[in-house]
């Protein structure tokens, strides 16, 4: 039910139910928030959303209070602005000074709101908190002295991720926000409004290899890095980058530049063969996914019972990370001493699973160093690169050729997509008709698709978000039994959701990004992981068939029960 | 004859009728903070060595908390007689005497009116004491009066019968209704109208429906509930279960302090003989009524106090206040309704009902009905628990009720309201106490607490010590009431302070701060998130409005006129007591003192700190404060 309300003078219309802050933005009425998070409930902790309302005494919070009919609101008088520009002097007033050296320079939503309320001047004295950063997690650094205690991280990974790693410690102004344990998805840093969470970092001993002419540095990019790119160049979202990244890459001093997605046409057979396997065995049903290492974090910390029927195939990365030091390098002659390899990734879950001891060999870690995308970015902005005006290029032979399947792990309901499409010729023999699934297309974060294949009458569920897993989980727990497949990607959207993706204060770039990766496959030739000629020819001189004794040896993996404060 | 003989048995359960001596001593927090403990001791020893047939009960505080340790006598056949300050090496002496049948009049407080009984010649009676002819006890009627740990005594002096009436007679939304008739406020601070928020709840549809009583009782200076549930746990718990039946809750949660031990153990108990006798439970007393109450331990951090904090605690999860809407009644502990009622809320309900609204409704002012029991601490005469009808003026508290202040002494300001209080200065003392004359004069009832301060207490120090306990105890969720206070508390520190070697800038940054100040608790009121950080300014808004004099001398003059913020204060030498024995002047560290040998010495302010080192060591009192 719509109803009239009067904001700054002008009558608007509300909906039963809305809170002021919704009811505000439909009418394209503007109110900042630092703590606010779509989709989740309202936390009420930063105050920056404040309106006046007529009768009121104090000032209400717009993100969590209803609207009402008899409402007159101001959502900007001289009252409202003082006091947001108030409470935004006070933060500072224990914040480090340090723009100039963070992260978040010039991303940061702090600083955003200082210079739009036009902070100049420094009115509040007083003593700061003093914090050492907390460098014990593999994949996230945390400057508890930048953070202002909105909260969004506690209840990113509290509400949609279902972890709740973190939270607010101590009171008064000694809180801070601290973990106990976490799985390093890195949801967290895509929220933070300031440079509080972010990823860890070893641009040294990449510099170092990049101009060291006795090493071949090597870098894989992953599915999703194409159409997020962008994005950090301030171009529009979604906007497919490939070809001009690849020859950004190899500008910066790459001597061989490959996707990753290869590598996920690999997994998409690999993982098709294990699934027929167990499914003629009718044995570990349902297969879960194992592509996203946040996801098999969480397996092995809170879920031991399942991590059997966990995929044993290894991340693309891990797999791509495989083939360049075993095949690639061995191939060239190379020793494992003069090979650098890179990836990068939209996922700091991923500078994790790179030191996994099963992800080694003879010691040495397959991949050495990661960089989110916002690092590839930084990296290509040093080298003043401009990465419109480089010319397109392919990537490096073996690995050249890649299917659009491939390319569709980047999003929730791609791998299974892709899966289904080369499924289904093991299994029949024949391609799919409608190799395009509509169902496991949409941005919900628990999808289900059935489908028969020959004798086989198949169920997929999609679920994304922690959270939506665990729902999931205790159905199956309960008995329900017509699920075969289950594809878990620990980020909302899936890769092009990541934790290490551009960070944007709306938030609203996933379906954009997304609609991208379902363009490439719909125009692409190659739309089957099966029929990408590079990886025939791999299976031709390298590994044989899927699962054979090489691709185990070098494409799976194995997990283990990891205790929960580790 | 029927009846006499009834209460003929009733007398004899409830003590008023005796057969043997007994001894009451009070035992709450306060009587064994001040040495109830060994006083007890001493009397069972005494009891045991003359091989006397007495009883000895332990009983709550009568709100004479500086009359104690307290000791009554009841000699079979005489009147229960008080005594103050019974320290255990007095004990012999006081029982020798009353058991011979004499009394020591400078110990005695009073006797208990008892038409049973003979009364002592020449002891007054408690009742005409100005400090209880002038209170009107309705909540605090039965503490340090009757034994808390039995039952059998509340149920002899009436006590349940309201219980069973309602949930056999009345219908919920009967109840409600009566409460909405009678005016009762919320006693916790907000003053929400009682009777309304039990019919919101009560009109929820819901499965579950809960009932809190908030005994997080964490203002400095406040100890209403404590000596309520340690003096008469029973009528609390009649409260708490005629409200849960009103609302339809079949569980009630009692959130006491984790630092309340006695009150704990009180409860503990009160509700294992409830229990007992079939007052809760499953279909109590055949009623259909189902009551189940648990007890919980509050951490007692402050804001655990604010019902949506109150009730994320219960949850088991962090105690930070949520925003509002929902309120509680709607949606509150485990998303059900809940309703949040505080201690003395809940303890005037049996009355209440039991009267009728009307009788109620009488006590009080237009909008305030009933009564308030203020916790009185501070410099008056006679501190302790004090209740008075709505609308008494805080003029009659202190002067009449509590005889004054301490040696005579100018009374400077009296603290209202807990923490986030205000003070309210000597020219507003005929204030009469009740919400919205309160509210007008800048103040808030809060829970209750009343500290009463003397011309020796700073105003600036005062509102430092708020704002630092306010900004220690705030949860940390919403900026302006974290970063806030905390900003303020620096600034008062700057100026209770003499800052050595400031530079030009930093005095200049401090009095920027200084002019800051207004604007900053403006912020802090309009934009916080709960109760506790919109009224978190009060101490020092209200100490500005009424004593800027005093702040203004504390900047410009860099002078505390009560001398507590030492580092303000100004020595000088008397030149006619000075012998010159260098002493000061060894010590001063920054050589401000002056002076030959055996001649006076004196003092060179602009070096002095006020470090206040000469004046330790002077040994002839030639240091002097000016």
């Amino acid at each position: 039910m719509f109803f009239d309300i009067e904001v700054n003078g002008k009558t608007i219309k509300a909906r039963n139910g809305d809170t002021i802050l919704s009811a505000l933005e439909r009418n394209g009425i503007k109110v900042p928030t630092l703590c606010h998070l779509e989709n989740l409930p309202p936390n009420g902790a930063c105050r920056m959303c404040v309106v006046e309302v007529e009768g009121r005494q104090s000032l209400l919070p717009a993100c969590s209070h209803p609207v009402e009919e008899w409402m007159k609101i101001k959502t900007h008088s001289p009252r409202v602005v003082k006091a947001r520009k108030t409470n935004i002097e006070l933060l500072l007033s224990n914040h480090p000074d340090d723009c100039l050296y963070c992260e978040r320079n010039g991303n940061c939503e702090l600083q955003r709101f200082a210079e739009d309320l036009n902070v100049r001047e420094r009115r509040f004295h007083g003593s700061r908190n003093k914090y050492k950063t907390d460098p014990s997690s593999a994949s996230l650094l945390r400057d508890p002295a930048k953070c202002i205690l909105c909260g969004r991280c506690i209840r990113i990974c509290e509400e949609i991720q279902h972890i709740t790693a973190l939270d607010f410690i101590g009171r008064g102004n000694k809180m801070q926000v601290g973990p106990a344990f976490n799985k390093n998805c890195g949801q967290c840093i895509i929220v933070c409004p300031t440079g509080a969470l972010t990823e860890k970092q070893h641009p040294g001993e990449l510099q170092d290899a990049l101009h060291n002419p006795d090493i071949k540095t090597i870098i894989q990019c992953s599915p999703s890095l194409s159409v997020t790119l962008a994005e950090e160049f301030g171009l529009r979202a979604g906007k497919d980058m490939e070809s001009l990244m690849y020859a950004a890459l190899r500008k910066l001093g790459f001597d061989y530049v490959f996707d990753t997605t290869f590598a996920a046409d690999l997994l998409v057979v690999e993982q098709a063969a294990e699934l027929l396997e167990r499914l003629n065995e009718k044995k570990l049903l349902p297969m879960f996914s194992s592509c996203c290492p946040a996801w098999i974090k969480y397996a092995e910390q809170a879920r031991p019972s399942i991590l059997n029927k966990i995929s044993s195939c290894k991340s693309p990365q891990q797999m791509m990370g495989a083939l360049i030091t075993s095949h690639f390098a061995a191939d060239l002659g190379l020793t494992d001493d003069s090979i650098y390899s890179v990836s990068a990734m939209p996922c700091v879950a991923k500078k994790f699973e790179a030191q996994r001891e099963q992800m080694t060999h003879k010691g040495i870690t397959d991949v050495d160093t990661i960089l989110t995308t916002r690092e590839l970015a930084r990296l290509i902005r040093l080298n003043g690169i401009d990465i419109q005006q480089v010319e397109p290029e392919m990537v490096d032979l073996p690995y050249r050729s890649r299917s659009s399947a491939g390319k569709l792990l980047a999003v929730s309901g791609g791998l299974t997509e892709s899966l289904i499409r080369t499924l289904h010729f093991m299994i029949t023999g024949k391609e799919i008709a409608q190799p395009k699934i509509q169902e496991l297309r949409s941005s919900r974060g628990r999808k289900e698709f059935k489908i028969k294949m020959g004798e086989f009458n198949l169920g997929f569920a999609v679920v994304n978000g922690i959270g939506n897993v665990n729902e999931l989980l205790t159905e199956i727990e309960n008995g329900r039994s017509d699920i075969h497949y289950i594809e878990v990607m620990a980020c909302p959207g899936g890769c092009v959701g990541g934790g290490g993706q551009p960070i944007h204060p709306e938030f609203n770039n996933l379906k954009a990004r997304a609609k991208a990766v379902f363009d490439i496959d719909d125009k692409e030739a190659i739309r089957f992981a099966h029929r990408n000629p590079s990886l025939i020819a791999l299976y031709d001189h390298l590994l044989g068939k899927p699962l054979s004794e090489t691709s185990m040896n070098l494409l799976h993996t194995s997990y283990q029960h990891r205790e929960v404060m580790l | 004859m029927m009846d006499r003989r009834v209460s003929g048995r009733l007398a004899t359960l409830c003590n008023e009728r005796v057969s043997k001596p007994i001894i009451y001593i009070g035992s709450g927090t306060c009587g064994i903070v001040a040495g109830a403990g060994e006083t007890l001791k001493a009397i069972t020893k005494y009891i045991l060595e003359n091989k006397l047939q007495v009883s000895v009960i332990e009983v709550g505080c009568i709100g004479l908390c500086s009359y104690e340790p307290i000791v009554d006598i009841q000699l079979p056949g005489k009147a229960r007689v008080s005594f103050r300050n019974i320290q255990s090496p007095m004990v012999e002496s006081l029982l020798d005497d009353v058991f011979n049948g004499e009394i020591p009049y400078d110990q005695v407080i009073g006797q208990y009116k008892n038409d049973l009984h003979n009364a002592w010649e020449g002891v007054s009676s408690l009742e005409r004491l100005p400090f209880f002819a002038l209170q009107h006890r309705i909540v605090i009627r039965n503490c340090g009066i009757i034994d808390p740990g039995s039952i059998n005594e509340y149920i002899a002096r009436g006590g349940y019968q309201t219980y069973l009436k309602c949930i056999r007679n009345y219908t919920s939304d009967k109840i409600c209704e009566f409460v909405d008739e009678s005016g009762l406020r919320g006693r916790g601070g907000g003053g929400y109208n009682t009777g309304k928020k039990w019919m919101i709840a009560n009109n929820q549809v819901s499965d579950q429906k809960y009932l809190i009583c908030n005994a997080a009782e964490s203002d400095p200076g406040a100890f209403m509930d404590r000596s309520l549930i340690e003096g008469d746990p029973h009528s609390l718990l009649e409260g708490i279960a005629i409200a849960a039946y009103a609302i339809g809750a079949t569980k009630a949660y009692i959130y006491v302090m984790a630092e309340y031990h006695l009150a704990w153990s009180r409860l503990r108990n009160a509700i294992d003989q409830m229990k007992d006798y079939g007052l809760q439970g499953y279909n109590v007393l055949g009623s259909g009524v189902d009551l189940q109450m648990i007890l919980v331990k509050g951490p007692g951090a402050f804001v655990c106090g604010e019902e949506t904090a109150l009730i994320k605690s219960i949850e088991g999860k962090r105690g930070m206040p949520e925003s509002k809407p929902p309120y509680p009644a709607i949606e509150g502990l485990f998303r059900k309704p809940t309703v949040v009622n505080n201690v003395e809320t809940l303890a005037n309900v049996p009355f209440i009902l039991k009267h009728g609204p009307q009788r109620f409704n009488e006590i009080g002012t237009t909008n305030s009905k009933g009564t308030k029991v203020f916790a009185l601490s501070g410099k008056t005469v006679i501190t302790g628990l004090v209740e008075v009808p709505m609308g008494t003026s805080i003029r009659d508290i202190i002067y009449r009720i509590a005889g004054g202040i301490q040696d005579g002494k100018e009374l400077k300001a009296v603290q209202i309201g807990g923490p986030s209080g205000s003070c309210i200065p000597p020219h507003k003392l005929d204030l009469q106490v009740d919400y919205e004359s309160l509210w007008d004069a800048g103040a808030i009832m809060g829970s209750g607490g009343m500290v009463v301060m003397d011309e020796n207490t700073c105003m600036v120090d005062m509102a430092k010590f708020f704002m630092n306990f306010l900004n220690k105890e705030s949860c940390g969720k919403c900026i302006p009431c974290r970063e806030g206070t905390r900003r303020i508390h620096e600034v008062l520190e700057s100026i209770t302070r003499r800052p050595q070697n400031e530079t030009g800038h930093e005095t200049l940054e401090r009095f920027k701060g200084i002019m800051q100040l207004e604007g900053l608790a403006e912020v802090i009121r309009d934009t916080s998130l709960c109760g506790l950080g919109q009224t978190a300014p009060n101490p020092l808004i209200s100490a500005l409005t009424w004593f800027r004099d005093e702040f203004e001398e504390h900047i410009f003059d860099r002078k505390c006129r009560a001398g507590v913020c030492k580092e303000l204060r100004v020595f000088y030498i008397d030149v006619d007591k000075c012998t010159g024995c260098v002493a000061c002047l060894r010590k001063c560290p920054t050589n401000a003192i002056v002076g030959q040998p055996r001649q006076p010495h004196f003092i060179v302010e602009d070096k002095c700190i006020g470090c206040g080192l000469c004046f330790d060591v002077c040994k002839f009192v030639a240091v002097m404060v000016k």
